[in-house]
C-alpha cells in the first residue's frame, strides 16, 4: 500500500488478510476442539461425523457433545470480547471489562434466585438474563437522574453501587441456599462453565448476540469518536447521549445473553481487545472483528483445557483468571504505545 | 454567523458570568483574554451549545444553537481543545477524519473522499507526512497541529480554539498562531472565523485581533486590540503593573514589571479582605 506517497490516503495495514487468517486458525481450532476429548476422535473419523455418516458413536459425541460446547465457546468467547471493546471505547479506558456497569453481578444474582428457587435449568438461563439486563437498566436509570456533568463517571460509579448490591444480594442467598444441593451448584455457575451445554441452551442466546453486534458494528465510526470524550464528541456533531445508549443497550444484551449460557467467565473482555488492538490499532472498524475472531478462538482453547486437563470439570472463570491475570501484567509491563 | 446577546454562564445554579455578548464572522479573529477562573472556558462551552446558557441567547447561522442537532452545529463551528492525549493510539489521520463526522450518517463511514479532505488539511498545516505516526506519540505541538487539522476538515467557517498555544515551546507557539491568522486571512469567503483564548496579551498584537478582555465573568473592554490592551486596562485586570510599550518595528508589547511585584494591589486587596 506504498505508505510513504502523497497518493496513500488509506489507514493502516490492510486488515482483510488478517481476518482471514484469523477466521482460518479458529477453525481448525474449532475442528481440533471437537476430536478432542474422553472419546477421542481421529481426523477422518470426526469429518465422517461432521457428515453425518461413520459409526454412530462417534456421532453422538460429535453432534450432541462436541460440536455444540464447541459452538458455545466460540460464541461465549466472541460476545464477551465485542463487549468489551465496545465498553473500553465508550468509557475511554482500557481497563474496562464488559460487567462495568454490572451486567455479570445482575445476572449472577438472577441464575442464583434461580438455583436457590429450584427452578428448571431454562428458567435459571432467563432468569439470569433478566437479572444482568435489569442490573444495566436500573444504573442507566439512575445515572440519568443524578445530575452531574461528567455522564461516564456517574455511570461507572453508579455500575459499581449496584454491582454491590447485587452481589450482596447474592451472598444472602447463598447463606440462606442449601448447603449439599444448591450451594455447589449456585459456585459453580458463578465461576462459569459450559459443561453439560446443549443445542437447546444456545439458541435461544445465539440470535441475542448477533442481534447485539449489530448496532455496534454499524456504529464502528460513532464509537471511536465517542473515545475521545463526551465533550469533543459532541462538538464533532455526535448526539452522545442515545450513541451511548444504544452501545450500552447492545454490549448488555450480549453479555447477558452469554453470561446466562455460560455463567460468569471473567477476564475474556478485558485482555482480548488488547490483544486485538495490538494487532490492527483501535480504529473500532477493525478492532471489533479482530477481537471477536480471537475472543471465540481464546475461550474455545480455555475450554477445551477445562474439560480435558484433569478429571474434573474446571470452572472457566478459574482459567481464565489463571491465564488472564499474568498475561495482562505483561501487557501492562510492556508499556509501549500508550494503551495498547 | 455566531451571535451571542446578554450571555448568562455557568452550571446549575451557579453563575459565573453575565453580560456577555460578542458576535464572530469569517475573516474574523477574536481573542479572549482574562485571568484564570473569570469564564474563558464556560463561554466557550456555551458558544458551541455543551452547556445551556442561564440566560440570554446564542444565534449560530441566525437561528438559536439550542434548537440545532449537534451534526447542524458541527457543520457551522468547529472546536479546537488543548491537546490532548486519547486512551488509544489512533493514527494521527484518524484523528483528523473525526472532524469529517458531522458529514456522516448516523451509521456512516469515513470513504475516500473523507481521507482526501482530511489529508488536504493536514498538508496545508504541513503535517502531512504525519499522517500515518501514532498520534498520542507526537509532541504537543504536533498535537494541536492535527487538532487544527481535524476543524479544518470539518469544513466549519467558524473555529473555536481553547488555548491553542498553552503547553508549546515558543517555535510552536509562533508556528500555530501564523497557521491562525492564515486561517483567517484566506481568500475571499473562503477564510474562517476563529475565537480563541490566551494566557499571552502580546499574541492578540501579533493576530491584530479582536479583544474581549474579561474579569470575574464580565467584559471588561472590548474592541481591536491596541484600544482594549492598555496598561491600565491589563494592570486591572490581571493585578500586577503592566506597560503597553511599541518597538522600533513599530509592533506593540505588554511588559509587566516584575520589581514592584503587585506589593500595592496585595495589600489593598488584603485591606479589603480584612
Amino acid at each position: 500500500m506504498g505508505r510513504g506517497t502523497t497518493a496513500d490516503v488509506g489507514l493502516r495495514r490492510p486488515v482483510l488478510s488478517l481476518t482471514s487468517v484469523l477466521a482460518l486458525c479458529l477453525a481448525a481450532l474449532a475442528f481440533g476442539a471437537v476430536m478432542i476429548g474422553p472419546f477421542a476422535l481421529s481426523p477422518g473419523q470426526t469429518v465422517m461425523a461432521l457428515l453425518g455418516q461413520g459409526d454412530a458413536q462417534a456421532s453422538i459425541v460429535v453432534w450432541n457433545i462436541r460440536v455444540p460446547r464447541v459452538a458455545a465457546a466460540l460464541l461465549v468467547g466472541a460476545a464477551l470480547a465485542a463487549a468489551g471493546a465496545s465498553y473500553q471505547a465508550l468509557f475511554r479506558n482500557p481497563l474496562v471489562s464488559p460487567d462495568i456497569l454490572g451486567v455479570s453481578a445482575g445476572a449472577g444474582l438472577g441464575a442464583v434466585a434461580g438455583i436457590f428457587l429450584s427452578l428448571p435449568v431454562a428458567a435459571i438461563q432467563a432468569s439470569a438474563f433478566v437479572g444482568g439486563m435489569a442490573a444495566v437498566g436500573f444504573v442507566t436509570l439512575v445515572a440519568s437522574m443524578v445530575r452531574n456533568t461528567d455522564r461516564t463517571l456517574t455511570l461507572v460509579l453508579i455500575g459499581v453501587v449496584i454491582g454491590a448490591l447485587a452481589g450482596a444480594a447474592t451472598s444472602l442467598l447463598k447463606v440462606m441456599a442449601d448447603p449439599y444441593d444448591q450451594l455447589p451448584a449456585i459456585t459453580f455457575w458463578l465461576l462459569g462453565s459450559l459443561a453439560a451445554i446443549t443445542t437447546d441452551d444456545i439458541l435461544p442466546a445465539l440470535p441475542m448476540v448477533l442481534i447485539g453486534l449489530v448496532p455496534l458494528a454499524l456504529l464502528r465510526w460513532r464509537i471511536n469518536v465517542l473515545s475521545l470524550g463526551d465533550e469533543e464528541a459532541c462538538a464533532l456533531g455526535i448526539e452522545v447521549g442515545r450513541i451511548r445508549f444504544l452501545v450500552i443497550a447492545a454490549a448488555t444484551l450480549i453479555t447477558a445473553s452469554v453470561t446466562a449460557l455460560a455463567g460468569v467467565v471473567g477476564w475474556v473482555g478485558l485482555v482480548i481487545p488488547h490483544i486485538a488492538r495490538m494487532l490492527v490499532g483501535p480504529g473500532f472498524g477493525r478492532l471489533l472483528p479482530v477481537s471477536v475472531l480471537i475472543g471465540a478462538g481464546y475461550l474455545l482453547i480455555v475450554d477445551t483445557l477445562a474439560r480435558t486437563i484433569a478429571q474434573v470439570e474446571v470452572p472457566l472463570g478459574i482459567l481464565t483468571a489463571v491465564i488472564g491475570a499474568p498475561f495482562f501484567v505483561w501487557l501492562l509491563a510492556r508499556g509501549r504505545r500508550g494503551w495498547s | 454567523m455566531l451571535d451571542a446577546r446578554e450571555l448568562a454562564i455557568g452550571y446549575g445554579a451557579t453563575e459565573i458570568g453575565s453580560g456577555l455578548s460578542l458576535s464572530v464572522k469569517t475573516g474574523d479573529i477574536l481573542c479572549l483574554l482574562g485571568p484564570n477562573g473569570c469564564g474563558k472556558t464556560t463561554l466557550f462551552r456555551t458558544l458551541l451549545g455543551l452547556l445551556p446558557a442561564l440566560s440570554g441567547q446564542v444565534l449560530l447561522g441566525g437561528k438559536p444553537i439550542t434548537a440545532q442537532r449537534r451534526a447542524e452545529i458541527a457543520r457551522q463551528i468547529a472546536y479546537v481543545p488543548q491537546a490532548h492525549a486519547p486512551p488509544f493510539p489512533f493514527e494521527a489521520l484518524e484523528v483528523v477524519l473525526m472532524g469529517r463526522t458531522a458529514r456522516l450518517g448516523t451509521f456512516g463511514q469515513p470513504g475516500q473522499r473523507d481521507r482526501e479532505t482530511a489529508l488536504t488539511a493536514m498538508r496545508k498545516l504541513g503535517i502531512g507526512d504525519l499522517a500515518h505516526r501514532d498520534y498520542s506519540r507526537l509532541s504537543g505541538g504536533q498535537r494541536q497541529l492535527v487538532l487544527i487539522a481535524r476543524a479544518l476538515a470539518q469544513e466549519a467557517p467558524l473555529i473555536v480554539m481553547d488555548e491553542p498555544t498553552a503547553s508549546l515551546d515558543f517555535g510552536n507557539q509562533v508556528q500555530v498562531l501564523a497557521q491562525i491568522k492564515a486561517l483567517a486571512q484566506e481568500a475571499a469567503g473562503a477564510g474562517h472565523g476563529v475565537i480563541l483564548s490566551t494566557h499571552d496579551p502580546d499574541q492578540a498584537f501579533a493576530l491584530d485581533a479582536r479583544v474581549l478582555l474579561m474579569k470575574d465573568g464580565r467584559t471588561r473592554a472590548e474592541g481591536s486590540a491596541s484600544e482594549v490592551l492598555t496598561g491600565e486596562n491589563l494592570s486591572d485586570v490581571y493585578g500586577i503593573p503592566v506597560t503597553v510599550e511599541t518597538t522600533g518595528s513599530g509592533r506593540r508589547v505588554c511588559l509587566p514589571s516584575l520589581g514592584r511585584q503587585s506589593a500595592p494591589t496585595m495589600t489593598s486587596d488584603a485591606f479589603t479582605m480584612a
